[in-house]
């Protein structure tokens, strides 16, 4: 995974530059290449690519430099520094040890930090029904957006008796 | 399994029968999953990383789905096998130049492939001709729930499966779907999709993937969100996309032939007659002539060769198929003759 030429986020985009015959390829997370290709919109003679390498890499050599980077995972022994500078984690642990760090920038990937699909079938009871819950609550988003209300309506019961369901401990099947 | 006898039969994408097949190629699901009880490939230790293999080879062997899988250890595998197994998709760059143990276990149609110790312990891929979203996703979901039988995978309630790069986190998804698009390439308009289908948080790429060119005016769709979207919502978004571009590239299409039918039936056979006549040439060229042919194929200019067979010639034409052909190493201008000579046969035979 390579990393975004401005920001260090990993880079989702790929752009190849051809200018007066040279070619260029540029690695960009989400956010930087809409501003790239926005200045590329508005004014197609100037060269962005320049730009985006001259004009931000102090900045980013700055914000690599954090104490708090150097702290390690304790399963694995990565730093965050690292993980910045390789696009990787180490281990799963890494993803409980790097929370703080890593919810903004899951935020910023994704535009969210649920999980709402696929669980593993070994998962416990609980969980499958909060994911359940999650992924219902998901569906009931889009069909209100998509202004489909029957659709919304039997999403709607479907959450209440899950809801009801978690609510009740003599249902509950979180002790067995 | 045998890597010649691979050279002497396609791969089932490139049958070119799909739903949509002139205009999708192809349709590619993979997932990304990670054993819970051992650190990520990148971070792991040697006897570690051959134990996840050992492990996912065993796995495989009983794993409950129709298909029968055959394990490839890449680690043994000279640089030319390897490449030969990047140019059918079977594996990736990545995992081809990787170190230590690592492998893939492909299914006989190779529409099944399991990569191991690439970026994450497994990356299971699905891919099929045309466009068929729901028959790969329904193979992936019975493949992955079947190995889960026997693996516990790194799993976590707020983040789903876990990955060693955050943009694969939560669903493990990626869904791609392979486009031919040689009319809006060469009307220019390829760029307005690309900002269309960005603004969306959908991601182009060329035949090869991440990072790759553009050859042959192939792109690829696909998503980008992994978190927070079910499996089924990742699918519909791609899916809903899709016609969109087809109706965009059949109207280039249609375009071309009412404004300029003459000039663009000229381009298209002259491609066809360097293809079918030339007796070196390179990989770049024979890409960009094939593009033409196949679209002139699809737009009823040409009738002498078939889909499949181009589809095909796109992948047999590549340096390392060229070379297993031929049993022998080739250098570059060699292999110009050589994929002359092939383009040469493989066109005659077409005809007759």
């Amino acid at each position: 995974m390579k990393k975004c030429r401005r920001c260090q986020k990993p880079a989702t985009l790929h752009i190849t530059e051809v200018r007066k015959g040279d070619v260029t390829e540029i690695h960009l997370c989400e956010t930087c290449a809409r501003d790239y290709l926005e200045q590329t919109d508005s004014n197609p003679d100037s060269d962005p690519a320049a730009e985006f390498e001259f004009e931000k890499l102090p900045e980013s050599d700055e914000e690599t430099s954090s104490p708090a980077d150097d702290r390690g995972c304790p399963h694995c022994g990565i730093s965050f520094r690292e993980f910045r500078s390789q696009g990787r984690l180490g281990c799963p642990y890494c993803y409980v040890e790097f929370k703080s760090d890593l919810i903004p920038l899951l935020q910023n990937i994704h535009g969210e930090v649920q999980h709402c699909g696929k669980l593993p079938r070994r998962a416990p009871d609980s969980s499958r029904r909060q994911h359940e819950l999650l992924q219902l609550r998901n569906e009931l988003k889009a069909a209100v957006d998509e202004e489909d209300y029957e659709l919304a309506a039997r999403l709607r019961d479907d959450i209440q008796a899950i809801e009801k369901q978690i609510n009740s401990p003599a249902k509950s099947t979180d002790n067995e | 399994m045998d890597l010649d006898r691979l050279t002497q039969k396609s791969s089932e994408w490139l049958r070119g029968t799909g739903p949509e097949s002139d205009v999708v190629v192809s349709t590619r699901i993979r997932l990304a999953r990670n054993f819970a009880e051992f650190p990520f490939t990148t971070r792991i230790e040697e006897a570690a990383k051959a134990e996840v293999a050992a492990r996912a080879c065993e796995c495989f062997e009983d794993l409950a789905i129709p298909a029968k899988l055959s394990y490839i250890n890449v680690s043994t595998l000279d640089e030319l096998d390897r490449q030969f197994l990047v140019e059918r998709q079977l594996i990736s760059r990545e995992l081809s130049e990787g170190a230590g143990a690592r492998g893939v276990a492909i299914s006989n149609d190779e529409d099944i492939a399991i990569m191991v110790n690439e970026e994450d312990h497994l990356r299971v891929q699905v891919l099929r001709s045309g466009l068929t979203l729901d028959d790969c996703w329904k193979s992936m979901d019975e493949i992955d729930d079947a190995i889960e039988e026997q693996v516990a995978f790194a799993f976590h309630d707020q983040y789903g499966y876990l990955t060693a790069c955050p943009t694969n986190v939560g669903t493990g998804i990626r869904v791609s779907v392979m486009m031919h698009l040689p009319a809006l390439v060469q009307t220019r308009e390829i760029q307005k999709v690309f900002h269309a289908l960005q603004k969306i948080n959908l991601a182009v790429r060329g035949l090869y993937g991440e990072g790759s060119q553009a050859m042959g005016d192939f792109y690829q769709i696909s998503n980008q969100y992994t978190l927070g979207l079910s499996e089924t919502q990742v699918i519909n978004r791609v899916r809903e996309v899709v016609p969109m571009i087809l109706k965009y590239e059949r109207r280039a299409r249609e375009q071309m032939i009412e404004e300029k039918r003459q000039e663009l039936h000229d381009h298209i056979s002259r491609a066809y007659g360097v293809l079918s006549s030339a007796q070196t040439i390179s990989s770049e060229e024979t890409m960009h002539l094939l593009s033409s042919v196949r679209l002139g194929v699809n737009l009823g200019l040409i009738e002498d060769v078939s889909i499949p067979i181009l589809n095909e010639l796109f992948i047999q034409t590549q340096p390392a198929h060229l070379q297993k052909l031929k049993q022998k190493a080739l250098n570059s201008a060699e292999r110009n003759i050589a994929r002359a000579s092939l383009l040469r046969r493989r066109i005659a035979e077409a005809a007759e």
